[in-house]
């Protein structure tokens, strides 16, 4: 190195004249510098790209292999969901989807724009995408459209050049045949959320088109009915451009989940509840299968898969009969007077003879307060069939008077008030059954007179389920501790444990059997079948004190809740369930769709056409009436809906503290006795239009435009006045 | 020189051409077309045609540069460095006045890229300009004053292009020659430091910040693997898989299905190593090593200070798009859009690299034909 130095070096001492050989010498010595520089990096890169090409080898081979090889899940095709007969209740169906995976969208809002124009999806839909895509986290992808026609695949597939980010694909999407008549059953599907992916970050659930259960029995058989994925190795471009299949393994589906449910009863059922806002639950009482757990109004769950749209959301919201409530779960209601035939088995076990009467003249006087009959002017002497037949109130008044509350309270619970069964559901309100110990503990205060008065009529503090009321039914016709169940794989149980002696049973059935088709409240219950006789017990439920309303007419959040239990045949029980409507106005409004539940339990054919001539007043099916009412309000408020919550999991949150809000409605009046409210008032009106009844039962319709041609047969009732005693019993 | 050996058969015109340097150049070529043909997906258009199509058309105009003689040369030197300058003024006042920025110039018959011409011009008129600087003024600053502004100017008009590549790639072939024309080293050796101190001020200043992020990602090219490093992954990966013998020919996973950017101009030896792996590699770096190495022995078997210089810029020339090109798809070196010479399809990079060697085939017409030197060399 030294002897390169030394041409620059040199010129320092000026005695050096530089010249042309000096120059030259120079010239020579630095171009082997530079060529050996030259050489050496050529060195330098042949060893980096040994090094590379060498050593790294695997290393890289294996990159370029997992550039070039695209392995894609194929989301497993989740199991059915089967009734009781092995009918489907939510399948699968092949369809042509869309997704979008917000990361990979270069230009979102322009890419969202031009699916909507290829597509041809509505504003509001847009929009919601749009939203959607702006609060997902990347990965996360984001439905646009499914169910499309093979045109409009096709006419999306060939731009996909130009829309980065677009996930088309041949897919399965979930499919409800009967619609919202399952909705709070069955619940929902839909893509996961960042959390729940942060609790299970399995690359599936970010998979486009892959939904979980997320509500209902989807969620709560999540595991069952999510089956294995199948996966493709394929070669693609840089871009993604798929080149050639290179292998591909099927997906394995989900398991079937049965349930005990029987789909066409279900769905006659919700359709039967028509514009009220309620639940029917019905049991078998051989195997305590729940046959039916429709509770209306509901939500499409169909429509819900694809993400809850934002005027849907807001209509189901605004809506005060509480689509999104599961009613017969979390619906809790005074029980009213179905708890009667209850009380009467704690009395008999008590010791009160069944043929002991009471005199009844309109009120029983403790003390120095009287407590009013709903029949003001008294039913005379009162045994206790009759008591429950008339639901006289005097009589358990009285008889609870003599055994004290907790007898009461305990018989409540053993026939399934104030408690959880061991079901598949996602939540359940237990209610509550009021003692004397439960009142101190929640309120700090005695129990009164009053307060057992209230409980043995079914209102104060007491608060049940219709689910519950269901299954206090079917134990009441069996005298066995039934115990319901949702699925097929689940053993009946129960029915080894005798809760009541059979005499005492034969008495109660006879007596609930005579509030139809004796002497009762409930005459207009009775079934169009012969041989087959219902029993039941009519219950009306007062929610506000009588100074804000008389429970019939008025605000419909006042109005009495109707309820009705019920078994049949009354003899020999094969079916026992419950139904309640919600602000019925009174038991009449819950017993006709009783009767035609189990009318059609019998006879279907027979049902259906009594369905029929009630639907053709109402404007169709629920499921047709859903579908008008959203095309309505996003007609005229589509525009300025409120955003829906970003998690499914706020909503729930949100409809059950609702629930409970709602639930606590009655206790507001529970601090003194309440006044009963008459049984079983055919004439309690609907909220929107009449309860309309078949051509052979005593009806009346007071306003509306169309009052069926049988309506003149109505007797006395109708003209009958609506507050006090003198109805049809 | 040696080649005359085989004169008995081969006709002397044909036998006098430097077939050491033209034998790999052509194979070099082909091999180029080659890895075009399959970076195309298998077919001669669009790249490998045009490629040999260009490259014939370009050799017989290195052949004529071959043809010209010494005294036409000096005298052409200095117009030729004015007009060139004056295009990539023109550049800019075109740039300027459509609002953008731009490398072409459209002459109607072709597209013209200036600042490609001024690689080879600058050579030139550096080796011009120490040819007729008197000897004993070497070592003064008239020496470097003049040269450095010849060098800065053009450097200054490509940089506001943008180009930092081409700017580079002439600042360089400049240094080069002032360093060979016997400059006093110390002053390089001042520059070196002073550029050390330079270069980070340069980066946070003088760069725009898409150059930036393309030297920083050198550095460490995982950590933005889809942004800036994607190209020089991209290229690891398609070399490191190429492994001793390749993938095959057309076999390339990562230029096929559009994995590796730019797998015909910039990164096409990466297509190659691919397809060919450290085999093929090796061979294109052989063959650069004998062309280069045959230019330097032109350079020093030239008496004539002016010849010499010349053919030692013209291969510093070619060297420093053949190093920075490898250096960069081998992840060494920044993402700068220079191409490798004679295989990348580009038609002003294939300009360029036959100007320079229809110069040194020149120069080495000039050493045949002059006599041998004295014993004092």
């Amino acid at each position: 190195m030294k002897s390169f130095l030394s041409g620059g070096k040199r010129p320092r001492r000026p005695a050096r004249i530089l010249n042309a050989s000096i120059l030259r010498s120079s010239f020579e010595r630095r171009a082997v510098l530079i060529g050996t520089v030259q050489g050496g990096i050529g060195v330098l890169l042949a060893a980096r790209m040994g090094y590379l090409a060498i050593a790294e080898n695997e290393k890289y081979r294996l990159e370029s292999e997992s550039n070039r090889v695209n392995l894609t899940l194929i989301p497993p095709r989740r199991g059915w969901i089967l009734d009781r007969n092995g009918a489907p209740l939510a399948s699968n169906r092949a369809d042509f989807r869309v997704d979008i995976i917000p990361e990979r969208l270069a230009d979102p809002e322009g890419t969202i724009d031009r699916l909507g124009e290829l597509l041809g999806l509505a504003a509001t839909r847009i929009a919601d995408i749009k939203d959607k895509v702006a609060q997902s986290r990347g990965f996360q992808p984001v439905e646009v459209a499914s169910g499309l026609e093979y045109e409009q695949f096709a006419a999306l597939s060939v731009r996909l050049p130009d829309l980065q980010g677009v996930v088309p694909q041949r897919g399965f999407s979930r499919f409800y045949p009967t619609a919202s008549s399952v909705g709070h059953l069955i619940g929902y599907v839909g893509p996961a959320s960042a959390e729940e992916f942060e609790k299970d970050p399995n690359p599936l659930l970010i998979t486009p088109g892959y939904k979980i259960g997320k509500d209902g029995l989807e969620k709560q058989f999540e595991k069952e009915l999510r089956g294995i994925p199948g996966a493709r190795r394929v070669e693609v471009t840089a871009r993604g451009r798929i080149v050639r299949d290179l292998e591909t393994r099927e997906d394995i589906q989900g398991a079937p989940v049965r349930l005990s449910i029987d789909g066409p009863l279900q769905d006659y059922a919700a359709r039967r509840i028509g514009l009220e806002s309620g639940s029917v639950v019905v049991m078998d009482c051989l195997t305590g299968d729940l046959l039916c757990m429709a509770s209306m109004p509901s939500f499409d769950p169909n429509s819900f898969s694809d993400g809850i749209g934002s005027v849907e959301y807001a209509m189901l919201r605004d809506d005060e009969r509480v689509p999104l409530r599961n009613k017969v779960l979390k619906g809790l209601y005074p029980p009213g007077s179905t708890v009667k035939p209850m009380v009467s088995m704690a009395l008999m076990q008590q010791g009160v003879d069944p043929e002991e009467t009471v005199y009844c003249g309109g009120g029983l006087r403790v003390g120095n307060r009287v407590f009013g009959c709903w029949n003001r002017r008294g039913h005379g002497a009162v045994n206790m069939a009759k008591g429950i037949y008339q639901s006289c109130d005097v009589y358990f008044y009285a008889m609870a008077q003599r055994v004290g509350m907790d007898p009461i309270a305990a018989m409540a619970r053993r026939c399934g008030m104030g408690q959880e069964f061991p079901l598949p559901v996602t939540s359940q309100f237990y209610g509550t059954v009021p003692d004397p110990a439960w009142k101190m503990n929640k309120w700090g205060r005695e129990w009164q007179t009053f307060d057992t008065v209230n409980a043995t009529i079914g209102q104060g503090y007491m608060l049940s389920s219709p689910l519950q009321l269901a299954v206090m039914a079917s134990r009441l016709a069996t005298g066995r501790h039934v115990m319901p169940r949702l699925t097929l794989d689940t053993k009946p149980k129960g029915f080894d444990t005798i809760d009541f002696p059979a005499d005492q049973v034969e008495y109660v059935r006879q007596a609930m059997s005579d509030v139809v088709n004796g002497p009762g409240t409930a005459g207009r219950a009775r079934l169009p079948i012969d041989g087959v006789q219902i029993a039941g017990k009519t219950g009306t439920a007062q929610v506000v004190s009588l100074s804000i309303s008389n429970g019939k007419t008025g605000p419909w959040k006042y109005r009495d809740h109707g309820l009705f239990i019920f078994f049949a045949p009354y003899d020999n029980p094969r079916y026992a369930g419950a139904v309640v409507i919600e602000h019925g106005g009174g038991s009449g409004a819950a017993y006709p769709i009783a009767r035609d539940v189990t009318t059609f339990l019998f006879d279907p054919a027979k049902g259906l056409e009594a369905l029929a001539a009630l639907e053709k007043q109402w404007g169709g099916t629920a499921q047709q009436r859903l579908e008008t009412r959203y095309a309505a309000y996003a007609a005229e408020r589509g525009a300025e809906v409120r955003r829906p919550p970003r998690r499914d999991e706020e909503i729930f949150d949100r409809v059950e503290a609702e629930a409970r809000v709602a639930a606590e409605q009655s206790e507001a009046i529970a601090d003194d006795a309440i006044a009963p409210r008459p049984e079983a008032n055919p004439s309690g009106t609907p909220p929107v239009s009449p309860p309309s009844e078949l051509p052979d039962a005593p009806a009346q319709s007071p306003a509306p435009p169309a009052p069926e041609p049988a309506a003149t047969a109505a007797p006395a009732a109708a003209s009958a006045p609506l507050s006090e005693g003198g109805v049809a019993e | 020189m040696n080649t005359v050996t085989v004169s008995g058969i081969v006709p002397e015109p044909i036998a006098r051409q430097p077939w050491e340097m033209l034998i790999p150049l052509f194979a070099l070529v082909g091999f180029g077309a080659a890895v075009l043909y399959s970076a195309a997906g298998g077919a001669m258009v669009p790249f490998a045609t045009s490629h040999l199509l260009r490259f014939g058309a370009f050799m017989i105009m290195a052949m004529i540069i071959t043809a010209f003689p010494r005294d036409l040369v000096r005298m052409l030197t200095y117009p030729a460095y004015i007009i060139v300058l004056l295009m990539l003024i023109a550049v800019e006042a075109m740039g300027a006045l459509r609002g953008g920025s731009q490398r072409w110039l459209d002459l109607g018959f072709m597209v013209l890229q200036p600042s490609e011409l001024m690689k080879p011009t600058i050579v030139v008129t550096l080796a011009m300009f120490y040819y007729s600087l008197p000897v004993g003024m070497t070592n003064t600053w008239r020496a470097l004053l003049i040269p450095g502004a010849l060098v800065a100017m053009p450097m200054g008009l490509v940089l506001l292009q943008p180009d930092l590549g081409t700017a580079l790639a002439i600042g360089f072939g400049g240094a080069m020659v002032m360093l060979l024309a016997g400059l006093p080293l110390r002053w390089f050796i001042a520059g070196g430091a002073a550029g050390m101190v330079i270069a980070p001020l340069a980066f946070f200043y003088g760069l725009k910040e898409y150059q930036q992020r393309r030297v920083l990602t050198m550095f460490d090219p995982e950590a933005d693997p889809l942004g800036a490093g994607y190209h020089i992954t991209q290229s690891k990966i398609a070399i490191g898989s190429g492994g001793i013998f390749g993938k095959g020919f057309n076999e390339g996973s990562q230029s096929h299905l559009n994995y590796l950017p730019e797998p015909h101009t910039d990164f096409v030896f990466a297509t190659m190593a691919e397809e060919w792996g450290f085999a093929g590699g090796l061979f294109v770096l052989a063959a650069f090593a004998i062309i280069l190495r045959w230019g330097w022995k032109v350079a020093q078997d030239s008496d004539d200070r002016f010849a010499s210089l010349l053919a030692a810029g013209m291969v510093v020339t070619i060297f420093f798009y053949v190093a920075v090109n490898l250096l960069m798809v081998m992840g060494m070196a920044p993402v700068v859009g220079i191409p490798l010479p004679w295989m990348s399809h580009g038609g002003s990079s294939m300009l360029t690299n036959m100007i320079c060697i229809g110069v040194l085939m020149m120069v080495n017409r000039w050493n045949q034909n002059a006599p041998r030197r004295g014993l004092a060399g």
